[in-house]
C-alpha cells in the first residue's frame, strides 16, 4: 500500500516536472546543435554546406588532406600545444606557491599585499598589450614561447583560487614536518602538493583550456606564421576572400578537438576551475 | 636564549612565507601593473610606435576621441552589448540552474553536460562557426527558405542590425552555461530545509525563488555581473572573427577598434590606442566598483 503510494506521489512529481523536461530538452538542443553542425561540416564539402546538409557527408579526407596541404597545421597544433603546456606548469607552479605563501604565513603586511594584486583582475588585456608588446619586442622574446607565456603565469585569479582552497590545509600537517626537520619549501612541495592534487587538476584544466583558447595576446605577440597558434590558424583560414567551409570547419574542429575531450573526461574539474575561488 | 632561537625560527618562517609570493608579486607588478602605468603615459604622447613623443596639446589623444565618430560607435556597441546581452544571459542561467537544481530530475548530469558544452568551444571557434551558420549562403537561411519564412536569402553579417543582433545571440550561446555552473554551485550550498520552512511559511515557487534562492545568492549574482561586465567591455574575438566589425565598423567593439589602431596594417598609433585603452580601463573600474557598492547597500 505505502509502496503504491510512494510510486503514485513519484509519478505525480515527475508529472508536474514536464514543463522542465520541455524547457530543459529546448535549451540542450541549441546548446548542442552548432557544435553538432561544426562536426558533420567537417565531412561535406563546400557546396553542401552552403545547401545546409545537417548530416553526416563523406569528404572528411577530402577536407583533411586540404587542411594539411593548405595551411601548417601540425606545426600550428603543436605549438599550441608547446605554448600551452608550458603556460600551465609555470603558472601552476607559480601561483600555488604565493597561493601557499599569502594563506599559510599569512599576516596583516601580506593581507594588504594580496588586496593590492586582487586590483590586477581590473586591468584589461587591451590596455596592457601594447607595452607588453613594446616590452617583449625588446626582450627579443616576440615569436618565442617565452614571450606567449610570460605575461600569463602569475594571475590574481589562479592566486586567489590557491589560497582560497589552502583554507582546507591542515596546519598541523605543518608543524609535524617541521619536526621531523623538513625545510619550508620541503614542506610546500612534499606535504602541500600532494594534499592540494583536486586544485591543481581544476587549475590544470582551466590554465590549459586559457592559454589554448588564446586570440589577443598571441596575435600581437605571434608576428610570425611558423609561432602561429590553432586560434590564429582558423581565424586566418576563414579570412580568405572565398572560403571553403568544409575545411574551414575541419580546422575548427581539430582546434577544438582538444578542449572537447578535455571537457568531457575532466567536466568536473573544469567546472570547479570555472568557479574556483568562490566557496 | 631559548626564547631568541624559537623567535627566530619564526622569523625564518616569516621570510619563507614572503620568498613564497615574490615570484608572483613581482610578475604581477612587471606585467600587469607597469604595463598600465606605461600605457597611461603613452596614451599622452603620438607618433609613430618607433618614435613617440610628447603630444601637443598633452591631452591630444583624448580630445581626438571625441572627435572620431568609429571610437563613439564601438563605445556605443560594446555598451549596446552589455546591455542587452548581460541581463539575458544571467536571468536565463539562474533560470535554468534553478530547474536542474531540483531533487526530483531525471538526467539532470546530462542536461548539465548539454548546457555546459559551448564552454569548451574556443572564442575564435564558436565566432567562425555562427559566422558560418549566418553565412549569406548558410545553413539558417536555407532552413528558413525550406520553411517559407523568407522568399531570398538573408545577408545576415551585411547588415547592421542583424549583426548585432547574432553577436548577442552568439555571446548568450557561448556564456549562459558558463554563468550557470556558478549559480549550481551557489544554489547546492542552500540546505534543504531553507526551501522546506519557505514552504511551510506558505510561500509558492516565485515567492520562495524572489524572496529566499536571490538573497542567498547574492554575492555570486554579484560576481557573475562584475565578471560579464568586464569580458563584454573587453570583446575582441567575436567582433573580429564573426563580423570583423562589419558593416563598415557598425558592430565593432572597443578592444578591436584598439587592436586596429596598434597593430593594423600599415598603422601603428600607440599614443592614440593608449588612450582608448586607458577609457576601457575606467569604464572596468567603475563599473565594477558600482556593482559592489549596490551589492554591499542591499543589506
Amino acid at each position: 500500500m505505502t509502496e503504491n503510494n510512494t510510486k503514485i506521489r513519484g509519478n505525480m512529481i515527475q508529472r508536474r516536472l514536464i514543463p522542465s523536461y520541455i524547457v530543459l530538452i529546448i535549451v540542450s538542443f541549441f546548446s548542442v546543435f552548432p557544435i553538432y553542425w561544426m562536426v558533420t561540416a567537417a565531412t561535406n564539402n563546400t557546396v553542401d554546406v552552403a545547401k545546409g546538409k545537417i548530416f553526416f557527408g563523406t569528404q572528411a579526407l577530402d577536407n583533411f588532406k586540404k587542411l594539411v596541404e593548405g595551411t601548417n597545421l601540425w606545426q600550428s597544433m603543436g605549438n599550441s600545444f608547446k605554448y600551452a603546456l608550458v603556460q600551465t606548469i609555470l603558472c601552476l607552479l607559480v601561483c600555488s606557491l604565493a597561493g601557499y605563501g599569502f594563506e599559510l604565513y599569512h599576516d596583516k603586511g601580506k593581507d594588504l599585499l594580496f588586496t593590492f594584486l586582487l586590483l590586477g583582475m581590473m586591468i584589461p588585456g587591451v590596455a596592457t598589450m601594447i607595452p607588453l608588446f613594446t616590452m617583449m619586442s625588446r626582450m627579443k622574446l616576440l615569436n618565442s614561447v617565452l614571450g606567449f607565456v610570460l605575461p600569463a603565469i602569475a594571475t590574481p585569479f589562479m592566486i586567489m583560487m590557491f589560497r582560497q582552497n589552502s583554507r582546507n590545509f591542515p596546519t598541523d600537517i605543518m608543524e609535524a614536518a617541521r619536526i621531523d626537520g623538513l625545510s619550508e619549501l620541503g614542506i610546500f612541495f612534499r606535504m602541500y602538493m600532494p594534499v592540494m592534487k583536486a586544485t591543481y587538476a581544476a587549475a590544470a584544466v582551466i590554465t590549459f583550456m586559457n592559454a589554448w583558447n588564446s586570440y589577443l595576446w598571441p596575435r600581437v605577440v605571434m608576428t610570425d606564421n611558423k609561432a602561429q597558434t590553432m586560434p590564429i590558424l582558423i581565424a586566418n583560414m576563414a579570412n580568405g576572400y572565398s572560403v571553403d567551409y568544409g575545411m574551414l570547419m575541419m580546422g575548427v574542429l581539430f582546434s577544438t578537438l582538444p578542449t572537447l575531450v578535455i571537457f568531457f573526461v575532466l567536466q568536473k574539474q573544469f567546472a570547479e576551475g570555472i568557479t574556483g575561488s568562490v566557496k | 636564549m631559548k626564547k631568541k632561537k624559537s623567535l627566530s625560527v619564526i622569523t625564518k618562517q616569516k621570510i619563507a612565507g614572503w620568498l613564497f609570493l615574490i615570484i608572483a608579486t613581482a610578475m604581477i607588478i612587471v606585467f600587469s601593473f607597469w604595463p598600465m602605468v606605461s600605457a597611461f603615459t603613452t596614451s599622452f604622447k603620438t607618433g609613430s610606435a618607433a618614435k613617440l613623443k610628447w603630444a601637443n596639446p598633452i591631452t591630444f589623444n583624448y580630445a581626438r576621441m571625441l572627435q572620431d565618430k568609429i571610437f563613439k560607435t564601438s563605445l556605443a556597441n560594446t555598451f549596446l552589448y552589455l546591455v542587452i546581452q548581460v541581463p539575458i544571459m544571467l536571468i536565463l542561467a539562474i533560470f535554468l540552474a534553478q530547474l536542474l537544481n531540483n531533487r526530483d530530475l531525471k538526467f539532470k548530469g546530462f542536461f548539465r553536460t548539454c548546457v555546459f558544452l559551448p564552454c569548451s568551444i574556443s572564442l575564435v571557434s564558436y565566432s567562425l562557426i555562427f559566422k558560418s551558420l549566418f553565412a549569406t549562403q548558410g545553413l539558417i537561411n536555407s532552413i528558413l527558405l525550406k520553411l517559407h519564412i523568407i522568399s531570398d536569402n538573408i545577408n545576415w553579417l551585411g547588415t547592421t542590425g542583424t549583426a548585432r543582433m547574432i553577436i548577442i545571440i552568439a555571446l548568450i550561446w557561448r556564456w549562459t552555461g558558463y554563468n550557470m555552473v556558478f549559480y549550481l554551485a551557489g544554489l547546492q550550498n542552500i540546505e534543504y530545509s531553507v526551501y522546506e520552512a519557505a514552504k511551510i511559511d506558505g510561500a509558492n515557487g516565485w515567492k520562495t525563488f524572489w524572496y529566499v534562492t536571490v538573497p542567498l545568492l547574492r554575492p555570486v549574482i554579484i560576481m557573475t555581473f562584475i565578471m560579464s561586465i568586464n569580458g563584454t567591455l573587453q570583446l575582441f574575438d567575436e567582433s573580429v572573427n564573426l563580423t570583423g566589425g562589419g558593416p563598415a565598423g557598425t558592430t565593432m567593439t572597443m578592444s578591436h577598434y584598439i587592436y586596429n589602431n596598434a597593430f593594423g596594417t600599415g598603422v601603428a598609433n600607440f599614443g592614440y590606442a593608449s588612450a582608448m585603452s586607458f577609457v576601457v580601463f575606467i569604464l572596468v573600474a567603475v563599473l565594477a566598483a558600482i556593482n559592489m557598492k549596490v551589492g554591499d547597500q542591499r543589506d
